[in-house]
This record gives structure tokens, sequence and C-alpha cells, in this order.
């Protein structure tokens, strides 16, 4: 509780001690009416002097139909009408609410930072004189800053000193901890495990991941989802609708019933359009719904899901179809050996070969070659190299002519190939005209990229769709393994973009389209899509431009998980509007219908919002 | 130009009314108020005082709920 907090239950505990006491009295010493009302005035004014003051504050700056007005009207009207202790309770009930309000929200609000709890408070910068510490803000690109074990990144940079382990749950989701060496770049946010680093700062604080984290999830209520507009609008005119019904209630029925020759009955009218007018407070409206969005941007958050506004929330739990880019999204995105074929040698003589000859070569390819050959491979046996463009790479090794390349290739030496019927890239390689074998090497799918598809359809997405720019062999066979339904192959970017639209356009209303994409190269079909998802986007400025959604590790399962997390926020958003509504309506057809007394007045503005604000807060809990 | 501002406010339909009257403020080309992280983004008019704009906006908000609270 803060100093506020605790000033107002100090309140609380005297005025209640002190309504006790002067219900006691009145019940055994039964003073005259105008001793009654002193004596219940004492507790009233205790806990009622700030709400009849902003009250008349109110009026006074032309702001009638506040929350402050409401209770000052309501029980200033039942002191009125002779219903002392009544006026007095219901003070302070609605002060006792009050105050629970203000601990729950309170409470959602700090489990809500707790989960962004990211940012660094300092960093360790290397000067002249020694380490300094100083406030992020203020360290320049190109700084040498220390991390201790135990402590966060406080800027991205690259290590230039010092291997360790990080933690980069904060910023992934994802708890396994990574292995940073020397050279690598590390994200501002992680947690230094095991060793001391040093590490030189690429970027200024204000640009790094952590800053532009935060800035993604502060700013995210800027973008409200149509739900909050509607609450919002709601609000507006439900006030004032109230407050003219409660007019009626009180003034017009007794009115009516004078003329129709029936007593009025005006304090009993009044006393319902009291009631009428505590319970018709807007506010469990107006905080559980954009609180349920929050709840839920900070909990994806805290998953590795960013998800930039309230809105995508919304249209992210519509999700139908998903449509995929292949390279780098459902595969890794680099080239691996998978196999080797028709080797007339032994098969790791065959990939040692082979690894000789391209081991000096930039291709993605023969990296990846270089990589499956377990043994370095040893250039003392390599004499001359030479590479031909578009065909591969002509070699002499141990004194013999070595050919690493494609079928034309092979025809240049002479040598008869073994056609090959796997997807992927094939090298074949041969010595002399002596046809040794083949090599394939392929771009591999994720580990989980199969798994995340199924969950997809578990999640209720309809159809899956793979674009890709690769070849018809290699993507059908990615596209079968991964159980997607529709593939379109050999794409270029702008194909994609109108791929894309022709989804859109087909797709029944109400549903919408997510794309998924590396975020490099989709940008374009990022914004395109109703809603672009971007993928292991950790550093990648474009990406989190044009992305609304972006996951910050790689893995593919993390779009089902959203999608999943959306649909709960909606339907916990859905709930607390129908449930807050409707518990208004009902409990202000009680009060026109003299049932509901302030009691259950008082139940109807706090107790409803503090149950919708404890349903909102739900979205706090991670999914299992 | 944007800055983003703490303030203090208790509850969430005063939070609205704060985010229009500064919408409704001479000088502020928008404004928004984030409930929940007690934040207020502020668009300034091109060539608008940031200082002389931002207690306006106070007076403008304290008219509408006189607890408020914004650190400018």
């Amino acid at each position: 509780m803060n100093r506020k907090q605790k000033k107002v239950l100090t309140r609380v505990i005297i005025a209640l001690v002190l309504l006790v006491a002067v219900s006691v009295i009145d019940r055994f010493a039964e003073p005259a009416w105008y001793v009654q009302l002193i004596l219940y005035l004492l507790p009233y004014f205790v806990i009622g002097y700030d709400i009849l003051i902003k009250a008349f504050k109110g009026i006074i700056n032309g702001q009638v139909l506040d929350e402050n007005f409401l209770m000052a009207v309501a029980t200033v009207g039942a002191m009125a009408l002779g219903e002392y202790r009544e006026g007095s309770a219901v003070m302070l009930f609605y002060q006792i609410g009050e105050l629970f309000q203000s601990i729950a929200v309170g409470k959602s609000r700090k489990n809500i930072a707790a989960l962004m709890d990211i940012r660094p408070d300092c960093a360790f910068v290397e000067t002249d004189d020694g380490v300094e510490e100083c406030d992020p803000d203020d360290v320049e690109i190109g700084s040498i800053i220390v991390v201790k074990p135990g402590e966060k990144i406080p800027i991205d940079g690259e290590i230039i000193e010092g291997d360790t382990t990080l933690n980069t749950a904060a910023l992934t989701g994802e708890s396994m901890p990574v292995d940073a060496i020397r050279g690598d770049a590390v994200q501002s946010g992680s947690i230094n495990l095991t060793s001391p680093i040093r590490v030189r700062t690429t970027k200024p604080f204000g640009e790094s991941t952590v800053s532009k984290i935060l800035e993604l999830v502060e700013s995210s209520g800027e973008r409200k989802s149509k739900s909050e507009n509607f609450i919002t609008k709601f609000a507006r005119y439900y006030t004032p609708a109230v407050c003219i019904s409660a007019l009626l209630l009180g003034l017009g029925v007794p009115l009516v019933r004078v003329l129709s020759g029936s007593s009025a009955m005006l304090g009993e009218w009044v006393s319902r359009a009291l009631t009428f007018l505590v319970i018709s407070c807007p506010c469990a409206l107006v905080i559980s719904i954009p609180l349920s969005f929050f709840a839920a941007i900070g909990g994806a958050g805290s998953e590795g899901i960013l998800i930039k506004g309230s809105n995508f929330i919304e249209t992210l739990s519509k999700t139908k179809y998903v449509v995929f880019d292949k390279t780098g999204t459902m595969t890794k995105g680099v080239f691996e050996v998978v196999g080797i074929h028709h080797s007339m040698i032994e098969e790791e003589k065959l990939l040692e070969l082979a690894a000789i000859a391209e081991q000096s070569s930039n291709h993605p390819i023969a990296k990846s070659i270089v990589k499956a050959c377990r043994s370095l491979p040893d250039s003392s046996r390599l004499t001359r190299v030479s590479e031909l463009a578009g065909e591969g790479i002509c070699a002499v090794i141990d004194g013999a002519d070595v050919f690493v390349g494609n079928d034309k290739l092979m025809k240049r030496a002479g040598a008869q190939l073994q056609e090959c019927h796997s997807a992927g890239t094939i090298i074949h390689i041969a010595r002399g005209s002596e046809y040794l074998g083949h090599i394939v090497v392929a771009d591999v799918l994720k580990k989980d990229a199969p798994e995340a598809v199924k969950k997809l359809y578990e999640a209720g997405v309809s159809q899956t769709v793979m674009l890709t720019g690769d070849g018809e062999r290699a993507a059908e066979a990615a596209a079968k393994e991964l159980g997607i339904d529709k593939l379109y192959s050999r794409l270029l970017p702008e194909d994609k973009v109108a791929r894309v639209e022709e989804l859109l356009a087909q797709k029944p209303a109400g549903s919408s389209l997510a794309f998924v994409g590396d975020g490099i190269n989709d940008a374009p079909v990022l914004t395109r899509a109703d809603i672009g998802i971007a993928m292991g986007a950790l550093g990648s400025d474009a990406a989190i431009e044009a992305a609304d959604v972006v996951l910050m590790d790689d893995n593919p399962l993390k779009i089902s998980k959203a999608i999943r997390l959306s649909r709960r926020c909606m339907r916990i958003v859905y709930e607390n509007i129908v449930f807050a509504i409707g518990i208004k309506l009902i409990c202000l057809a009680l009060g026109a219908l003299g049932i509901a007394n302030m009691w259950i007045a008082i139940f109807a503005d706090v107790g409803v919002m503090v149950l919708a604000v404890l349903n909102a807060v739900r979205m706090l809990k991670r999914e299992k | 130009m944007k800055k983003t501002y703490a303030i203090e406010v208790d509850c969430a339909n005063c939070a609205n009314k704060m985010e229009q009257a500064a919408k409704n403020t001479e000088g502020v080309k928008d404004a928004n108020v984030n409930f929940m992280a007690l934040k207020m983004k502020v668009e300034f008019n091109e060539g608008a005082d940031e200082k002389a704009v931002m207690k306006n906006v106070l007076k403008a908000c304290r008219k509408v709920e006189p607890d408020c609270e914004i650190e400018f």
C-alpha cells in the first residue's frame, strides 16, 4: 500500500469505529433527530470530506456527473430523507471499495511491470581511470562496458573479451541459457550467467533492444482495439443517460403519480433515484478492458512475443489463415548436408575430399560442406584450386584432379554422373573422369516446425499456406513434412504480395490472415497481411517496424501460442464487457423497482469493478 | 514532437477524461493516456512551446480531475 492508500485506510478505521459508536448511542439513547444528524455527520465527514470537496470543485468546473458528484448527491440525499445511518454508511463503503480497487489495480500494475522488468539501472564503463558506474543513457557507441556474472547487459554490443553463457529469457521467453563467445553480438536485457565479459557497445541505449521492447509495450496502448473504443464511447453516453433516468425516476414518477391522483411517495422515489445514481458509475467497464489487454501484452512479452497494440490482439484472435515464408521461418535458413549418395569411396572420405576443395570458398553451400566434415580439412593436400562460376570447383588434391560441382562440371570432367531424386542442391564429386558420388545439401526444417503447424490447427486455424522462392521439389518436400495445405513455389518477392492479396480476397469476412516471415525481405508482405508476424526479429529493425507481432526467438511454436493467448485475452474481454454491463443493468432495473438498496448499489459499483479487475489479471498467468 | 510524461491518477475513467482534456488543449496534436502504465504521451503541434502547452494541459486535466498530477 502506498501512502495515499494508508491514509484512506486510517480514515476508514476511524469512521468505522465512529459509525458503530454512534449507532449504539442512537439505539439506546434515542436522541432527538438533530442530535442524531450531528452524530452521524461525524463519521460522514471523516470519511467523505474529500469526496464532497471534489464534487464541489467538479460543479464549479462544469464537471457534473462524475463519480464524486454522484456519491455526494446520493449521500446528501439520503441524509435529507432522514436516512442518516445509510448516508454515512454508504459513503464509508464507497471509500472501502475505492481503496480495495486502488490496491487491486496497483497490484496488477506491479505484476505487469515485473514481467517487463528488463530495464537496466546502470552500466559499468571502462575509462582511463578504471571502471565507472553510469547511466546507460550516457554511454556512447563504441564504449567498452564490463558485465559481471549475474548482471544484465545494459546496451547492445559485441563481446570483445570473455566466453560466457547468457540467460535471454527476458527477451525471448526461452529459459535455456545461450553460449556467447568473443565476437558474438549480445542484446541488452540478457543476463550474464557464468563469467565476466567486456562488451564494445554498438548502439546507444535508446536504440538498444531493451529500450525498443519497452517502448513497444508502453506505446501499445495507443493502438486501441474496437472493444476498447466501444467501451470508451459507451461510457461517454452511459453516464448522462443514467443521470437523466435518475432524474425522471426521482421527480418524474412522483409527478405522474400526483397528476394521476395517487400519493406522490416522493421520498421513496428519490431514494430509488439515488440508488440508481450510485450504481451507475462506469469505472468497472472503463478499467477492465484496457487492463485485460495490457495484461495480455505484458504476459506475451514475458514469453518473447511482442504485440504492438491491443487492436492486434483482436485481429490475431480471429486468425483463420496462416501464410508462411519458408526460408528462415520454417527452415533454419542455413544449408546443411542432408545426405551422401552413390559414394564409390567411404562417405567420410568423399565429404573430406569435397571439404578440402571447397574450404576457401565463401559460398553458403561450400561452408555447409566444410562444417559437415568432422576433421578440419587438411590444406596441405591441396595444391591448386580454381572456381568455375555456375559450375563448381576444380582442385588438385593429392596430385589428382578433383571436380566438385553440378552436372555441367561433371560433363566437363567427362564423368558419368548418377541422378539424384532428393530435394535439395546436389553436389557431384569426380576424381579425373571417375565419378565418386554426390552430396545433398538442403536448408533443413526447424526442429519444432511440424509440431508448430499441428498446433496451429489445434488453435483453430483453418488453412495454412507456404510461399517460397525455392524450386518445386524442395518446397514440396518441406510442405509435405510440415503438413501444410497449400504451396506456392518459385515466387519473387512481389509475387508473394500478389498471392497474399489473392488470399485476402478469398478469406471469409470476420476472419483474418496472418503472415509469418523472417522479417528481413518480407517487409511488404508483413504490412499487407491483416497481421504481420516477424520471426527471430531480435535486432532486426526492419522487422520490428513492419510487423505487428514480433516473435523474439526463432521458434515457430510461438505462432500458435500467440494466437491462443490472444483468444484467451478476447474471451476475458468479452466476459468483462458482458459481466460488467449485465450486472449494472440488472442492478439498475432492481434499483428502479425499489428492490435494490444502497448496499447493492455499492456492490454494483465497486464489487463488479474488483471482480472485473481480478478476471483481467488472469491474463498474467502463464499458459502451460 | 512527441513526449511521454508520468502521470498520477486514481481511476480509469478519470484517465480517459484527462486524455480528452489534453487532446482539446491548444498546441496539442494528439494525446494518449495509458492508465495501466500511468503514462501520458503528447504529440505537439509544430513550433509549440512544450512547457507552456503542458501547463495548459495540466490545467485542463485538473478541471476534469482535481486530484491528477503530470510530471513535466
